[in-house]
């Protein structure tokens, strides 16, 4: 059994709480959305790049606290990467959070989001924001969904 | 069938179990409800005995499947006090009998300028299928709102303004999966037959909790689901009157549907048969037929009766003893479906913090996204309550939802 402390680590509680750079941001030159239709979460992220640097990143959606704490530590962790950067902070954060294999210390608040492999039915809400973030530095205009859609 | 209310619950073998270390607590009865041993020995049983194909067989286990499949049919017509058997389509579901009428009606009697009348507290099943149907034929979709505020009670004061003679479907949930409201099905369908609309029931919520008698309540078509009344996933019926269902042409083509088939041509069976195509589910049927015996062996008005008691009594005590929760739906002459929002917590983190403490349950949308919009919120977790759940139940969920209040409040 797994504890459920796990989970909910005290940094995901304390940015579902408090979530950072949750806002519309009026320069952003990118913009990205995600949503999960099993579960209506919703995401859309803001950036503004500058050249191939981001220079600044935001968020808003509704969604659990996995889902608002994962959108809120990416912004922190993608605010100023190059885009190779993110793409790279982005790859080793989904790995962590579908495998809880943590590559190193480097990022310490990321690593609360390692408990979520243990708990299957969570590991979307967590992913959505960076699937969503990636579209968003990549210039996708389709949405990121858990789900594919078809019309 | 001998169900009796005395240690009812040994009658379910799935309770017996712990769920991370604590007994299970289901209460995701509104999803789907758990299967008494009956109903699982019926599938059984059938399966090491009987099973062969239905209709036109002429050997032995033919004989025994077809009858039991057919008498099923009459034992549903009982069920829900049918005209008669003849009344009874077996589908796959609700939402498989809702699209047979969307198309098998629809498709053949609405033209451009027609309405399609729905509540907005429908169930996507009972959405969507008449979008598609408003796509196919150019008829128009209206919906009869819901009052302001929580109660999420209909709001029949607008009755009249909606259901004009435009109106030829009207097409409603008997008990909300989302507020637990009880719609007054008879009154509704009198107002309909005013106007000249047919009426179509969605009784997945009812069925298994209240009795359900189609000519009391003079609907014209009535969708049921197996699953959330004890019996197997996969199966379900379609009521319609007999002169409709007489008349609609078949929604899907293939064997058992017709009287002959020529090479560019084919005559239709008679309904029910005209829209049982294929080889039909036919253990899925019979263990239907014997979740009815167990239910009626309790007896519905006695389930009825418990499922309001355990509602009315969990929703005052959540009401009161959880700090700053929010209910949704009537306090009271409810069914024993109870959706709430804890504050500064999401569905799904309750959902998944309740299931630690061996609670079951439901977190989402529940198929009603554009309810959710209405009400303001994004998902709310439900507790559904079901015959076998109990008051020492309701205590363990005060006590976690409680836990996680705080959890979340901190």
């Amino acid at each position: 059994m797994h504890d459920l402390t796990d989970l909910y680590q005290t940094v995901i509680l304390d940015h579902n709480r408090r979530p950072r750079n949750y806002r519309v941001l009026p320069t952003a030159n990118r913009v990205g959305s995600g949503n999960n239709p099993l579960c209506g979460d919703e995401v859309t992220i803001y950036v503004e790049l500058d050249g191939d640097r981001i220079k600044d990143v935001t968020f808003q959606g509704s969604g659990c606290a996995i889902s608002q704490a994962s959108a809120s530590l990416m912004t922190l962790n993608l605010k100023g990467r190059t885009i190779p950067e993110a793409e790279a902070i982005a790859g080793d954060v989904l790995k962590l959070i579908t495998s809880g294999d943590v590559k190193d210390d480097e990022f310490s608040d990321l690593s609360a989001l390692a408990g979520v492999h243990q708990f299957p039915a969570r590991i979307k809400c967590a992913t959505l924001s960076w699937h969503a973030a990636l579209n968003a530095v990549h210039g996708e205009p389709a949405p990121a969904t858990t789900e594919k859609t078809s019309d | 069938m001998n169900a009796s209310w005395k240690n009812l619950r040994a009658d379910f073998p799935i309770l017996d179990q712990r769920i991370n270390g604590q007994p299970l607590v289901y209460l995701d009865n509104a999803a789907t409800t758990q299967k008494p041993r009956c109903v699982i020995d019926a599938l059984v049983r059938y399966y090491e005995r009987d099973n062969a194909n239905v209709h036109r067989g002429i050997h032995t286990l033919s004989i025994r499947a077809t009858a039991a499949y057919e008498a099923a049919r009459e034992r549903s017509a009982k069920f829900l006090n049918a005209g008669s058997p003849a009344e009874i389509v077996f589908t796959a579901g609700t939402t498989d009998s809702i699209n047979l009428v969307a198309h098998a009606w629809g498709d053949e009697n609405l033209k451009k300028g027609d309405v399609i009348l729905l509540t907005e507290m429908e169930h996507h099943s009972n959405m969507v299928p008449w979008q598609l149907l408003a796509r196919r034929t150019g008829a128009k979709l209206r919906y009869l709102p819901i009052v302001p505020g929580d109660t999420g009670l209909l709001d029949l004061d607008q009755l009249s303004s909606v259901l004009t003679p435009e109106v030829k479907i009207f097409a409603f949930t008997h008990v909300s999966n989302t507020l637990g409201v009880i719609n007054p099905a008879a009154d509704l369908c009198a107002a309909a037959k005013k106007v000249g609309a047919l009426t179509v029931i969605d009784a997945a919520q009812s069925a298994g909790h209240l009795p359900l008698d189609t000519r009391a309540i003079g609907c014209d078509f009535l969708a049921v689901s197996g699953h959330k009344m004890c019996g197997p996933t996969g199966v379900g019926v379609l009521y319609g009157r007999a002169p409709l269902l007489d008349n609609m042409p078949p929604y899907r083509g293939g064997g058992s549907m017709i009287s002959s088939v020529e090479y560019f041509e084919s005559k239709w069976a008679p309904a029910p048969a005209k829209f049982e195509a294929g080889t039909p589910n036919i253990a899925d049927v019979i263990g239907l037929a014997t979740a009815m015996d167990y239910l009626d062996g309790l007896g519905r008005e006695a389930i009825a009766r418990h499922d309001e008691k355990l509602a009315a009594h969990a929703y005052a005590r959540m009401a009161t003893e959880v700090p700053g929760i929010r209910m949704l739906g009537p306090a009271q002459h409810r069914s024993g479906v109870i959706s709430f929002a804890l504050p500064g917590a999401h569905a799904h983190d309750v959902v998944t913090l309740a299931d630690r403490d061996g609670i079951a349950l439901r977190g989402g949308h529940h198929c009603n996204q554009p309810l959710m919009r209405k009400l303001g919120l994004p998902s709310t977790a439900r507790a559904s309550f079901y015959l076998y759940n109990t008051e020492a139940e309701i205590e363990r969920l005060i006590a976690s939802l409680q836990k996680i209040q705080k959890f979340f409040a901190e």
